[in-house]
């Protein structure tokens, strides 16, 4: 009996490491966040999300402050986002959405400000001023082009 | 019949010998399937083969864990070392994690561990498995009305389509921990970086993906290399030849497979 005990024992502990391995995994790395999904949800729409992903980042001030829910097409000519933003963070009503590059060739981001009123957004409703994503091949046709005319 | 197919060097033969293959290899996938099936249909039969899941376990999983830690701290160290001179040459250091959480998770946990679970763990299930059809112990348990595919296979399939998963994110884990140590304290990449870049660009899906795999794999070389053992010649050569092919087969299955989940993760 003594030697499958211990057989017992080395199994028991190669499948706590294991399963140790894979909740470090779906936890830290993927950032399930264990039960469910914390936070609130906002919706923002947006005329160009520049490639938006789910999964990519808000911040507000350079902090991260939620992650994309879902980007979708919405009648068929604008982007709607769901962004999902921590407990405990509140955004006036009238903030300010913008898509931006972390960098040149850098991940894109929402990038939030806060507005100057005082009444904040209640989980669900929407951020009306949104900015589109600046696309610097836009950019840089208008500025060939208006050298042509010019 | 086939014999007058083969002295001939005319299409004709070409056809009939290339026939005869197919067919063999048909023939060998349903034989496969079929003692697969009726392994796995004892599942759920009394008695339960509880002790002898957790002996394989033990064999398959505890024993492989040692050479799972060191090829994933290797390929993790290595990942971290091409990646960060590749990526220094853009000035994206700071990606390097991200690089190396997403090759280790995606595809190269699954697949290099899937191979050396195979060259550790699948080639003793079909030399053990073979050996025993030679010394002919699975007759003597169907003498004492022990079903050898309740006892002998199911066991290690099950054994395996668990261990697979489990090792694999042990090497995962491993891997982007001895990236990091290559990375940040030996090649000065920004310590919060490394990690912060990593779980930024690596969603669940991607560890999803890495987790199907594993499982697919786990299963893949478990049924494969117990039916190597199993329909492997009673002879000393028949079984090397098993032992063989189990290898090889399921190792080619591996990368075979993983493209066709890849394609459909992606």
């Amino acid at each position: 009996m003594q030697p499958y005990r211990r057989v017992e024992m080395s199994v028991g502990v190669f499948v706590f490491l294991g399963i140790v391995a894979i909740g470090w995994l779906a936890l830290k790395v993927g950032q399930t966040g264990g039960l469910g999904e914390s936070g609130y949800t906002l919706v923002a729409n947006f005329g160009d999300a520049g490639g938006m992903r789910e999964g990519g980042d808000i911040m507000m001030a350079g902090v991260t402050i939620g992650r994309i829910d879902t980007v979708n097409l919405v009648k068929n000519d604008h982007a709607q986002m769901i962004l999902r933003i921590h407990d405990g963070i509140k955004i006036t009503e009238d903030a300010f959405a913008s898509v931006r590059t972390k960098g040149i060739i850098g991940d894109r981001y929402i990038r939030i400000t806060q507005g100057p009123s005082e009444t904040f957004l209640e989980p669900g409703s929407e951020i009306e001023e949104t900015e589109s994503a600046i696309n610097i091949e836009d950019l840089i046709s208008k500025y060939i082009f208006s050298g042509k005319s010019g | 019949m086939s014999d007058l197919f083969v002295k001939q060097s005319t299409p004709v033969a070409f056809f009939g010998r290339l026939g005869r293959h197919a067919l063999r290899g048909l023939e060998q996938v349903g034989d496969a399937t079929i003692l697969g099936l009726s392994a796995l249909s004892m599942l759920f039969v009394r008695p339960w083969q509880g002790k002898h899941f957790v002996l394989q376990l033990s064999a398959l999983g505890v024993g492989s864990l040692v050479i799972i830690v060191i090829t994933g701290a290797f390929t993790g160290m290595v990942l971290a070392l091409q990646g960060y001179y590749t990526l220094a040459k853009f000035g994206s250091e700071s990606l390097l994690g991200a690089g190396v959480g997403m090759s280790i998770i995606r595809e190269l946990g699954p697949v290099l561990g899937a191979f050396m679970i195979i060259g550790r763990a699948g080639s003793s299930i079909t030399a053990e498995i073979g050996i025993m059809r030679v010394t002919e112990q699975t007759d003597a348990l169907e003498m004492m009305a022990i079903n050898p595919m309740q006892r002998i296979l199911l066991p290690r399939i099950i054994a395996t389509t668990i261990a697979v998963p489990l090792l694999v994110s042990i090497f995962d884990v491993i891997g982007i921990g001895s990236g990091y140590i290559v990375g940040v304290e030996l090649l000065g990449v920004n310590q919060g970086a490394y990690m912060a870049e990593l779980i930024a660009k690596i969603t669940m899906t991607d560890i999803y993906g890495g987790w199907v795999k594993a499982v697919v794999f786990g299963f893949m070389i478990g049924m494969i290399c117990t039916y190597m053992g199993y329909r492997s010649e009673p002879t000393t050569e028949g079984v090397a030849r098993a032992t063989t092919q189990a290898v090889v087969v399921s190792s080619v299955g591996v990368l075979i497979v993983d493209y066709i989940l890849t394609s459909f993760f992606l």
